[in-house]
């Protein structure tokens, strides 16, 4: 009897521990509503997606977010630009050109790389590839949204090149070898056949690629330029969203516009990466069907 | 006599097999007349023409296959240089990161460094209080985040039956390990600092790191716990332990070392996570070391963050900021390699 007692209580505990991350997320998601949704009653949300103006400590204030969505949008791209094409084709190398010993070393250490802080990046980036950029294209700050793309570029290397290695590892072998009875090369098979078939696998490691450069903060913050202008080329300075929330919180006095402004913003910033990875959620369990079927 | 009735039958057999020879010869002659002959008239010299066209072609297609499967090979050598140039490109990057932090950082990196308060509105002296910032926020989001982890682990592996309450919770999971590290910022601004009434402190940064750090657990103690057999399992509830029982007896203890690597991960991650510490735990300059978790710290990653950005003396701060990179970066990826260590010596064992 007490054996039942105490196996229940442990049940009771443990469901209640379980539904932790569920109500931290829709904790989440209610603070940000809260905090967020009076300046949507203060400008309108027309006003908010699609004003120009960032003027957040004028007097009269002005909360247009395009500006901001916008350099989020291009140093999203720029680093997509580079992580996937690179990223892609280094997985590709990883599980199919390297011979299983060298695959063996490098894949442990990307993933290793996956865990250097994103301040590591910031400060790289301000301070060796800024520099650089300035010097090469002749500008007046090297701190663009083509240098804050390179290094999420970089950054993002890693999880793209992880998941997609995973995808293309787990097409199963009969593939390749119903390939090569059929007379086709090694590349033949690669192009044609594994990364075909592991299309939707790769497609997640995109997303998920994306969705971090997306959220990432610090390198943006550190390297993008912080210039709340709608960008016109790539070697502008821009303010993307993430950055213009980490570096003007501090000074946004608790509950007023511009604190809830900043809240409003990182809802935007919650529904798109949410979007994002149910996306890729939804990818990578249609990829676990087709190879389960294969 | 006997030699000469085998004489004759000798040459008997010998002119015979020479006819034999000569009829071959005359058949073939013939062929090759009636081959003339058939070229000469009309219809069936287009069968004719037709099977030599097709000669023709099978020995062009076999040099053209040589062609075309050397060309395959070119293009296959050409593809597979430029997919291994792409990878020789993303490690060379991250090769470049690590060995400019390390090469600048290095010269900075001394004992008094580590083990000295800063000095002189941070242009000098040592990052002490940073290190032992970062400590205590990892260990207080360790704290909270390990025993919540481990436990939804626990349920969702061994407890929950599949249905609308494990869709649910793994929606939680999936979606809290995707939202951006300053969306965590802003909650625990709102909700520890603010509405708790914590304010900017290490217990408030700490409670917003575990939050950040509590998927990574979560998946890496369920892996852990699958990989444990379903015998141990069976074998265990066949001598009469209950679910709990099981669980605590048979089946933890196999599945602990996988538990711990996801665990060291974390670490790595909560060590290296400097948005969510912004607004809720992080200071730039503290003149003493925090007396209780109800006060402000400096941490290793708002530290580098800060003496780049802050200050009014970038000359002496660039240098220091290196050096606390570097820091920051051999303990993150020595907690890392750790873990992967770990995970390979278990996964041998098994």
């Amino acid at each position: 009897m007490r054996r039942r007692i105490r196996e229940n209580l442990i049940h009771a505990v443990l469901v209640a521990v379980a539904f932790s991350s569920l109500v931290f997320l829709v904790g989440i998601v209610l603070v940000l509503f809260r905090e967020g949704m009076p300046i949507f009653q203060k400008t309108g949300l027309a006003h908010f997606i699609f004003g120009r103006d960032w003027y957040p400590t004028y007097d009269p204030p002005s909360f247009g977010t395009l500006p901001l969505m916008a350099g989020s949008f291009l140093v999203t791209v720029g680093a997509m630009a580079i992580a996937i094409p690179v990223g892609v084709a280094s997985a590709i190398t990883i599980s199919q050109v390297l011979p299983g010993r060298a695959r063996g070393i490098v894949k442990p250490v990307v993933e290793l790389l996956a865990g250097v802080p994103s301040v590591v990046y910031g400060l790289f980036g301000m301070q060796i590839m800024a520099p650089l950029m300035m010097n090469v294209f002749n500008l007046p700050t090297g701190l663009t949204a083509l240098t804050a793309s390179i290094i999420l570029g970089i950054m993002a290397l890693p999880t793209v090149v992880s998941i997609a290695e995973d995808a293309l590892s787990a097409v199963p072998g009969t593939y390749r070898e119903a390939s090569y009875a059929l007379g086709a090369t090694r590349w033949e098979t690669i192009s044609r056949v594994l990364v075909p078939a592991a299309s939707s696998g790769i497609v997640t490691a995109a997303l998920l690629g994306m969705a971090r450069a997306i959220g990432e903060t610090m390198t943006v913050l550190m390297v993008a330029g912080g210039a709340a202008v709608v960008p016109t080329s790539f070697l502008q300075p821009v303010r993307p969203m993430t950055a213009a929330i980490a570096a003007e919180m501090g000074e946004a006095p608790v509950g007023g516009s511009h604190y809830h402004a900043l809240f409003a913003i990182a809802i935007v910033l919650f529904v798109v990466t949410l979007a994002f990875n149910m996306v890729a959620d939804s990818f990578t369990r249609r990829f676990q069907r087709k190879v389960a079927g294969g | 006599m006997i030699r000469g009735a085998q004489d004759p039958a000798m040459t008997e057999g010998a002119i015979s097999s020479k006819a034999a020879g000569v009829a071959s010869a005359a058949v073939a002659a013939a062929a090759a007349a009636a081959a003339k002959t058939a070229e000469a008239a009309d219809a069936p010299g287009a069968t004719q023409a037709m099977k030599a066209a097709e000669a023709a072609k099978a020995l062009a297609a076999e040099a053209g296959g040589r062609v075309l499967r050397q060309k395959r090979q070119r293009r296959q050598a050409a593809m597979f240089a430029l997919m291994i140039a792409a990878l020789v490109i993303a490690l060379g990057f991250l090769a470049l990161l690590v060995g400019f932090v390390a090469v600048r950082g290095i010269g900075v990196i001394s004992w008094e460094f580590i083990t000295q308060m800063p000095r002189n509105a941070m242009t000098e002296g040592g990052i002490l209080p940073a290190i032992l910032g970062t400590f205590y926020l990892v260990i207080g989001a360790m704290v909270m985040a390990t025993p919540l982890g481990i436990g939804s682990a626990i349920y969702l592996t061994e407890y929950a039956r599949q249905g609308p309450v494990v869709r649910a919770i793994r929606i939680g999971v999936n979606n809290l390990a995707g939202v951006p590290s300053v969306v965590f910022g802003l909650f625990g601004l709102a909700v520890f600092v603010k509405m708790f009434g914590f304010r900017v402190s290490i217990l408030s940064g700490a409670l917003t790191l575990g939050i950040v750090v509590l998927p990574t657990i979560i998946r890496a103690s369920e892996e852990a716990i699958l990989a444990v057999p379903v015998s141990y399992r069976e074998a265990s509830l066949a001598l009469g332990a209950t679910r709990w029982q099981t669980v605590r007896y048979a089946v933890l203890p196999s599945a602990m070392p996988g538990i711990l690597t996801g665990c060291i991960l974390g670490v790595g991650r909560v060590a290296g996570e400097t948005a969510p510490i912004m607004f809720t735990a992080a200071t730039f300059f503290t003149a003493r070391l925090p007396g209780s978790i109800f006060e402000e710290v400096q941490a290793l990653p708002y530290h580098i963050y800060a003496l780049v950005t802050e200050g009014t003396h970038p000359e002496a701060q660039v240098p220091i900021a290196f050096g606390t990179a570097l820091v920051l970066l051999a303990l993150v990826l020595g907690v890392d390699l750790a873990a992967i260590v770990l995970r390979s010596r278990y996964e041998k064992s098994r």
